[in-house]
């Protein structure tokens, strides 16, 4: 559970030079293997990303995200099977559905919307994992380290559709 | 919860950060990883070994284990998919629970997708002191034992399916096999000889065929399809939809009467069997050998189905069989097995969608499928090899890997059409003694007695042209070519162009995943590649095995392969499924939900949520319950809790957070 109290400034403190630092979430069945093909077929892809296993892309509760991002996390990528190719039939559906809202509620915390990535990459897209890790740590170089305190941004305060292209079904 | 990173005297972790040979120690500072864990908190040993996963690195982790009193293992070698069970295994003969276990993926993640090496250490660093993190949080667990229904599923009746399920029905165990097509028998039925040995592929296949009909251990179902599979290895309940016949298969006999009795007396829709080469009847056999040996009818065909106005002189004539049966209607019958195999083959590549050559717009271009018909002795022509009108071919041009190597089609090399090539050539020029010419990119004859079989060709005289063709045309440019189709072909021998007046053209057509492998694939929860072919467990060590336990594949579903080689695959993929039923019992990995009753409020939201339906309500403690026999450990129950009173074994919200926080946390 997110626990401020064990949330250590000191150790958290950013390196002024610091390359984007990613957690990655990815499901077990397409993803991870997605993952693992790329490392079997030798793909070369930047190192900044982190990445935890889960079964399904339905396990990753949305304060995992929250929780990555606190603790000095720059992007969070969740990585799960292809809509309709869910191993549990369904879970890529219900992490889609928390991943729009918690993308809306990122963005109104001040957490830029590429910083928060989903993407469904199936077991044989070696290559997809190489494109969707280069080009989100691309963005997130241009973006800089995630800054939490600044004030909100006009467009983001007002009341206003999140644009979330990368997921689609 | 207590802060975990505070040393605790209860807990000693060892950390094991594996070489692999150089595939890890090449890109990574293994020695420099070590070091830096043996720091962490609560870290008693740490060690690196060249090959963790072999018996003496199994041996360190053991050896340790009694000597320091180790609680804890984090190894950082491979990915978890593909040693976790084998430390697993290890700790468990060291005599400590193998959940305590936590595996970090420093080859796939790292090593081999990194270059630069000081990245890719402080990577793998982030990586092991997220481990040692969340390792403190394992708990012991324990696998669910399930008894396992020894009966099998084999899907596809094809060569492989056939082989497969022969050897499991002759050990005993009950096999059901399921084909689409109204005969079994496969690809393997069109052919007339197989290469290299030109055995006549009828005289090896069936026999095969005949013992799966008659076989008491095997329940055939043919013109039959898989329509839901579900439950788990050793336990799946599969539902089989059956295609109406309009004939009662218990009750035909196979005598054919009907079939000569029909009002049509001549054949007259395009007979699937000789690929459109022939015509049949609306009521047909689909090829003499065919089994079961029972009639179908074509509802697109028959009169009684268009009109209801035929003489239905085929009832007449079956009499007092009754076999026939209009009004017949699709079925389902419910079987449960233990375990799954799937052999459902390949398609033919479209040769039409390689505009340049011709096929369908020059009469005389066939695709290889076609000539194999004609060459059959059952075939259209009886065996004789002739052109549409009736003469026979004098030049003969095979062009080889049509859909195959070719980056606007199909990338892979199919690799059975040189070796087919090869033995068409050898039976046109036996047959016709027409002169043959064979156009290919690189003849490739791995395989015993195939590299013999070109040597052999040679010498026949069937002529070779190294050189992709660029078309088939009919457009002549001298007076010799006139009438004739022109196989115009770069020769990158002899470094020029040539135009190649022939009779025949006959595409080599390379092989393609059936075009629904894709739903297929989703029936029973198997992986498929990018191309389509189901993917394997692992291409070498376990290649007929999927990322689904109990299902198997085995021949050309899984990608391009000859005769021999599905038969070894369809005996291996019996072998599994054999030794799974044979163990009475599979273990289960324990990813399983449990609901804290104490804390859980009884809102019910997870009960929309599981998949499985395995959340039920209790009454008397207005608490949510998981059936841990039907869950599936997905965990969305638990990322849905708003509570977090659903925790999933191994997957436990703490042990993320500890792993999230670990990985971020600076040295």
């Amino acid at each position: 559970m997110l626990n401020a109290a064990k949330f250590d400034k000191e150790s958290h403190a950013v390196p002024e030079t610091a390359e984007p630092r990613i957690v990655g979430f990815f499901c077990t069945w397409c993803t991870y293997l997605a993952a693992d093909l790329a490392g079997t077929s030798r793909i070369k892809y930047q190192p900044n990303v982190r990445v935890v296993r889960v079964m399904c892309s339905g396990r990753i509760d949305p304060q995992f995200v929250l929780d990555a991002f606190a603790h000095g996390a720059d992007g969070v990528l969740i990585g799960g099977c292809h809509p309709g190719d869910c191993h549990y039939q369904q879970g890529n559906y219900n992490c889609l559905r928390r991943a729009l809202l918690l993308s809306r509620l990122l963005q109104q915390m001040g957490i830029e919307e590429e910083r928060f990535r989903v993407e469904w990459i199936s077991a044989a897209e070696g290559e997809r994992v190489r494109e969707v890790i280069d080009d989100m740590v691309a963005k997130l170089r241009k973006l800089g380290p995630l800054q939490m305190n600044r004030p909100l941004a006009p467009e983001i305060s007002s009341a206003q559709e999140p644009a979330f292209e990368e997921v689609t079904i | 919860m207590s802060d975990t990173r505070t040393p605790n005297s209860a807990l000693k972790i060892g950390v094991y950060v594996c070489h692999c040979g150089s595939n890890i120690a090449g890109t990574v500072d293994v020695h420099a990883i070590t070091e830096y864990a043996a720091c962490l908190p609560d870290v008693a040993v740490a060690r690196e070994y060249k090959y963790m996963c072999s018996d003496p690195g199994q041996e360190l982790i053991r050896q340790d284990i009694s000597a320091h009193g180790l609680n804890r293992i984090v190894v950082a070698s491979c990915s978890p998919l593909m040693h976790e069970p084998t430390f697993r295994g290890a700790l468990l003969k060291a005599g400590i629970n193998p959940y305590l276990l936590q595996m970090v993926n420093i080859r796939e993640h790292v090593s081999w997708v990194h270059t630069n090496k000081l990245e890719a250490t402080a990577k793998a660093k982030d990586l092991v002191r997220a481990a040692v993190r969340r390792v403190r949080l394992h708990k012991p667990l324990e696998k669910r034992k399930v008894a396992i229904n020894p009966n099998v599923l084999v899907v596809g009746g094809g060569i492989a399916g056939i082989h497969a399920a022969l050897n499991i029905a002759n050990s005993g165990k009950h096999v059901y096999l399921v084909e689409r097509q109204p005969t079994i028998g496969g690809h393997m039925a069109y052919f007339d000889k197989t290469f290299p040995t030109l055995d006549c592929a009828a005289c090896i296949l069936t026999p095969k065929m005949t013992a799966v009909g008659s076989h008491p251990n095997i329940t055939l179902w043919t013109y039959a399809e898989v329509a839901v599979v579900e439950g788990y290895v050793g336990n799946y309940k599969v539902k089989v939809r059956h295609k109406p016949r309009y004939i009662l298969e218990e009750l035909c006999i196979g005598c054919q009467e009907c079939v000569e009795a029909c009002v049509y007396k001549e054949g007259r829709w395009a007979d699937e069997f000789n690929m459109g080469l022939s015509k049949r009847k609306p009521i047909y056999l689909p090829f003499p050998q065919a089994v079961p040996q029972k009639v179908l009818i074509d509802p697109d065909a028959c009169i009684e189905f268009k009109s209801h106005k035929c003489k239905k002189t085929c009832v007449e004539v079956c009499g007092e069989r009754r076999a026939i049966d209009f009004n017949q209607k699709q079925w389902f019958d419910e079987i449960e097995v233990g375990s799954i195999i799937v052999c459902t083959g390949f398609k033919t590549f479209d040769a039409r969608r390689n505009v340049y050559y011709g096929y369908g717009r020059h009469k005389n271009v066939y695709t290889a499928l076609e000539v194999e018909r004609l060459i059959n002795a059952s075939g259209p022509s009886g065996g004789n090899i002739v052109l549409r009108d009736g003469t026979q071919p004098r030049m003969v041009g095979i062009i080889h890997c049509v859909g195959s190597r070719d980056h606007n089609t199909n990338r892979w090399c199919s690799k059975v059409c040189c070796m087919y090539s090869l033995k068409l050539a050898h039976l046109i020029r036996e047959r016709t003694s027409a002169e043959v010419y064979n156009f290919y990119i690189d003849m490739r004859t791995p395989g015993k007695g195939y590299e013999e079989f070109y040597d052999r060709l040679l010498d026949e005289g069937v002529h070779f042209v190294r050189g992709r063709v660029a078309e088939v045309t009919d457009w002549p440019a001298h007076p010799s070519e006139e009438g004739k189709l022109i196989i115009r072909a770069e020769d990158t021998l002899a470094g020029f162009v040539r135009r190649i007046p022939v009779d025949m053209v006959v595409l080599s057509v390379g092989l393609e995943p059936q075009a629904d492998a894709r739903d297929v694939r989703r029936l029973l929860n198997i992986s498929c590649s990018e191309e389509g072919w189901f993917l394997e467990r692992h291409p070498k060590l376990a290649p007929v095995s999927t990322f689904t336990d109990g299902v198997f594949i085995a021949g050309a579903c899984q990608g391009p392969k000859d005769i021999p080689d599905c038969v070894a695959q369809a005996g291996a993929a019996a072998a599994e499924a054999m030794a799974l039923a044979d163990a009475k019992y599979v273990e289960l990995e324990p990813y399983t939900a449990h609901v804290l009753e104490e804390s859980c409020s009884g809102c019910k939201t997870c009960l929309t949520i599981c998949p499985y339906s395995a959340i039920s309500f209790i009454q008397e403690t207005k608490t949510a319950r998981v059936n841990e026999v039907v869950c599936k450990g997905c965990g969305t129950c638990a990322a849905t809790c708003p509570s977090a009173s659903i925790q999933q074994n191994v997957f436990e919200d703490g042990e993320i957070f500890e792993e999230v926080e670990g990985l971020l946390a600076y040295a």
